[in-house]
């Protein structure tokens, strides 16, 4: 167990480095000198000529590769073309309000989905369930900006019971558990959470539909238990590849938000990413990216773990 | 039992291929005929599919004529010319919505369909070769499976910058690892099976068994699965529209129209709401087509 | 004389989908005393296990359609509710299955699996409940018991699954135990094991069996009586080595000769042409008629009624001759 749990998290590091090279070449595959990731565009020959000595980008390709995972590590994601400010200054507030999004949206999502799958599962066949897979599909296909947009149009035009944009009260950003807040948060965070639902709604009920073929069902009916006893039972069975799912799930809003970020002008890392890509603000892209992209690897390897730890017949060593 | 008197090796025995022949299709078709939800789903696609098809020759206005005198007319029959309103230039919202269609289905389409080429090749080879072939496919796979896909897209297009073929790009690329997964796993599944085994032990060459063995069974699930994947493209594609990272204006598409009538959703809240209610309508049809098709050809997973 | 432990008359059992209706049991009767054993013998799709599940109301709820009347240590199956049920089936009646690898929970252990039921039916503490797994798990002699109650199923062996198995079934100390082909899916050599601890603790715990099987070898090991099912029928009926040795109805002669067993060495092995009859329709005649080398007109108007050449034994065949 503790091998496995070794090589698991060994594993993730090439993972975590090749994640790291993608997104260093996102800014070679960027049309333009890469220097432009680094001073603005209208900066004087000379100084561009002197970061291309600092940063190192006179030398081939894989040396710059190490520098620049050299400055990462170190905590330095380069500096916003924007602002001039460190870009980890503006992303350590965007990856915390995009974390409570997305956990609030997960939660919404894993409860609904679990509920609506679950009764789907043992009502086979029957109008709730019917009720149930069509409001998966419609979760999983329906494009989360444009509900954003039609929730915005229902409850902030025409109802006005929820604020429509922002984060905070007089646009400030700073969080707070509190209603005045709070509200800020509802909108987008039931719009994020349709996908999730989708997903965990389809998941629950298949697996539990199959649970509840399985032999050891009738075993445990022929025991004399009754439903809450043998639920105890399918609730232990299908944990493992639900929480999985969950898992993945959590990891994809984080990378997702973007979309309704940009709707609810959710002061998030998808808001971020939104304005870097608009001011072509290479280093916010990068470092943003980068860091999505590292928590989502470090999620997945959570996951795993997680799994290996609450499904008995994973022995891996 | 006088053929065992035969010579051990002058006596071929074809390897059957499972029955995948014509029995089967007719059975697919069958079960699709029994399906009234894939079939009034499959209905409503097709009625698109024309709308967007024969747009020149439906719509009533030039989808780029822009009045600044009508723009946002409500939707109704006020003003019979406008069915669906204007938009916020004044552009016929029908006419739009149809002209629309055409490049929101193509973007959507176009990067599933090069990536099951592309990622369908890959992945049956990674499969089918095994050994250091497979590692190096697979564990390139592994790396794209890191990035959550829609953060991948916005990542590869928000570097390359706008403009439709940088978008297409970008969406292809998020949907190769995804395919190659999955040709990869069913072509081990089948490579592994007796059939196949046997036609290697008859003296099959490489090519043959992929083309007459491999290739027959493992399509039928690397297609349903692609085609699950259109209704993401679709939603993803028109999302690069709509943060401008797609297509550009003027151009008619339902994702950069959801965001250019945002501006419309305090005045013509129903109006604002028509393109994205397009985009949903068409993923949720390929959606359900899609798994129609899936329970039709009885592929599991 | 007292009621018996298990009274069945006149069961019919219909699984109803929208595709179609598979009659299942057509119409099954016996009785079976404390302590007695029956084995039920037939092919896979003879409804042997249908009759089996019905006894404790195990077929799935919503598609099952039953009738007749079951009555199991005086209650009445049929017409208990769920609820009703629940509290019967593991403490009067209880069940092994045939793969105990897919019967028993992969990620519960066998210790909590054996001591959830003992909690249920007796209300014991969690803690005698673990005793009294161990003490099953001994019963039913799987070695080093006290470790293997922390295991889980997939780390055991085929035999000493079942083995758990049947320690769960035992938990509660059931008047009737009913045995789903128990060795099927074993090694032949734990086989023979599992059918001599089975006796034996039939034998001391004093319950009454009922086993299903295809292996005759397993029928004449463990069963006071034998019926012979076919097509969802009771077809012969008889003591054990009566029927053994002179099967009346051609379908149970063809069974024997299909299978081989001691003291037929030099015979020739015999196979039964054809396949059974499909169920989504109930033969009229003789469901055997059309697969039997002996068939004649009588054999089609109608099922032919029991026939008793001797006491105790007997056959639906137009050709056995009746004693009574």
């Amino acid at each position: 167990m503790l091998l496995y749990l070794i090589r698991r998290v060994l594993y993730a590091v090439p993972i975590a480095l090749a994640v790291g090279l993608v997104c260093f070449m996102l800014v070679q595959i960027a049309p333009g000198d890469p220097i432009n990731a680094i001073v603005p565009a209208d900066a004087p020959q000379e100084v561009v000529e002197q970061v291309r000595r600092d940063y190192g980008l006179d030398k081939p390709l894989p040396v710059q590769f190490g520098l620049w995972l050299g400055r990462v590590v170190q905590g330095d994601l380069g500096r916003s073309l924007a602002t001039g400010r460190p870009v980890t200054a503006d992303l350590v507030p965007a990856v915390a309000n995009t974390l409570t999004l997305a956990l609030v949206a997960a939660g919404i999502g894993f409860v609904l989905g679990t509920l609506l799958g679950t009764v789907a599962a043992v009502f086979r066949g029957s109008l709730l369930d019917k009720a149930a897979v069509g409001l998966a599909a419609a979760g999983v296909s329906v494009p989360h900006y444009w509900l954003g947009m039609v929730m915005v149009v229902l409850f902030s035009v025409t109802l006005n019971w929820l604020p429509a944009m922002g984060a905070g009260p007089g646009g400030s950003g700073a969080w707070a558990w509190d209603w005045a807040h709070a509200q800020f948060l509802v909108l987008p965070a039931v719009t994020l959470s349709v996908i999730p639902m989708g997903i965990v709604t389809r998941t629950v009920r298949g697996v539990v539909m199959e649970l509840l073929n399985q032999d050891f069902v009738t075993t445990l009916r022929g025991k004399g238990l009754r439903r809450g006893g043998i639920a105890l039972h399918v609730v232990k069975n299908a944990a493992p590849s639900v929480l999985a799912v969950m898992g993945l799930q959590l990891g994809y809003l984080m990378g997702g938000s973007i979309l309704v970020e940009t709707v609810f002008s959710w002061p998030g890392t998808g808001f971020l990413l939104n304005s870097a890509i608009f001011q072509r603000d290479l280093p916010v892209l990068q470092g943003t990216i980068l860091v999505l992209a590292i928590f989502f690897v470090a999620l997945n390897l959570v996951v795993d773990l997680v799994q290996t730890a609450l499904d008995p017949r994973i022995r891996r060593a | 039992m006088s053929t065992t008197t035969a010579t051990p090796g002058t006596l071929v025995v074809p390897a059957p291929a499972p029955a995948k022949g014509r029995g089967y299709w007719q059975g697919v078709a069958r079960r699709l005929s029994r399906d009234p939800v894939t079939l009034f789903f499959g209905g409503v696609l097709l009625l698109m599919a024309l709308a967007i098809l024969f747009a020149p020759w439906i719509a009533p206005h030039d989808p780029y004529q822009t009045g600044m005198i009508r723009r946002l007319r409500p939707i109704g029959f006020q003003d019979w010319r406008y069915p669906l309103g204007t938009d916020e230039l004044g552009r016929d919202m029908l006419t739009r919505l149809l002209y629309g269609g055409r490049l929101s289905w193509f973007l959507g389409i176009t990067p599933v369909l090069i990536a099951f080429a592309i990622g369908g090749t890959l992945g049956v080879v990674a499969g089918f070769a095994g050994g250091w072939v497979n590692m190096l496919i697979m564990r390139t796979t592994d790396v794209f499976y890191a990035f959550p896909s829609v953060l991948l897209a916005v990542a590869i297009s928000g570097a390359l910058g706008p403009g439709i073929s940088n978008a297409m790009l970008s969406l292809t690329l998020v949907f190769i690892p995804q395919i190659i997964r999955v040709a990869e796993s069913t072509t081990t599944s089948v490579r592994n099976l007796d059939y196949v085994e046997s036609a290697r032990a008859s003296g099959a060459g490489a090519f043959t068994i992929v083309r007459a063995h491999v290739l027959p069974n493992v399509l039928g699930p690397i297609f349903v699965y692609a085609t699950s994947l259109i209704s993401v493209s679709m939603i993803l594609a028109s999302g690069l529209s709509f943060l401008g990272l797609g297509t550009k204006p003027p151009e008619p598409e339902w994702g950069l129209m959801l965001n250019t009538l945002r501006t419309a959703i305090y005045s013509q809240p129903l109006i604002a709401m028509l393109p994205g209610l397009c985009i949903f309508l068409t993923s949720m049809c390929f959606n359900m087509v899609s798994d129609g098709l899936r329970s039709a050809m009885d592929v599991r997973g | 004389m007292s009621a018996p432990l298990v009274h069945v008359r006149d069961l019919e059992v219909r699984f109803v989908t929208r595709d179609a209706t598979v009659h299942a049991v057509n119409g099954v009767s016996f009785d079976l005393a404390e302590r007695e054993s029956l084995c039920i013998l037939g092919e896979s799709g003879s409804g042997k296990s249908v009759t089996l599940r019905a006894l404790m109301g195990l077929n799935p709820p919503r598609r099952t359609k039953l009738s007749g009347t079951v009555r199991v240590g005086g209650h009445d199956i049929l017409a208990a509710s769920e609820r009703r049920l629940a509290d019967i089936r593991g403490g009067t009646v209880s069940m092994i299955f045939q793969e105990p690898m897919t019967a028993l929970d992969p990620v519960f252990t066998i210790g909590r699996q054996i001591a959830e039921t003992v909690m249920r039916h007796e209300g014991l503490s969690r803690a005698s409940a673990d005793a009294r797994a161990l003490e099953l798990l001994e019963l039913v002699q799987i070695p080093s018991a006290k470790r293997r109650l922390a295991a889980y199923p997939h780390e055991l062996s085929g035999g000493l699954r079942q083995r758990a198995m049947i320690a769960i079934a035992l938990s509660c100390r059931p008047k009737l135990l009913l045995a789903d082909e128990p060795t099927t899916a074993l090694d032949a050599t734990v086989q023979i094991q599992i059918l001599l601890l089975l006796r034996r603790l039939q034998q001391e715990m004093g319950m009454g069996v009922i086993f299903v099987t295809h292996d005759l070898g397993v029928a004449g090991e463990i069963a006071d009586r034998v019926a012979v099912m076919y097509a969802g029928k009771f077809i012969e009926e008889g003591p054990v080595r009566s029927l053994m040795r002179a099967p009346l109805h051609p379908y149970a002669q063809g069974l024997l000769g299909a299978t081989v067993h001691s003291g037929m060495r030099g015979e020739r092995l015999t196979t039964i042409p054809g396949a059974p009859p499909n169920l989504e329709r109930v033969p009229k005649g003789c469901a055997f008629a059309p697969r039997c080398a002996l068939v004649e007109e009588a054999c089609l108007p109608a099922v032919p009624t029991f026939r008793s050449p001797f006491p105790g034994h007997a056959a639906r065949c137009v050709r056995v001759r009746d004693a009574a």
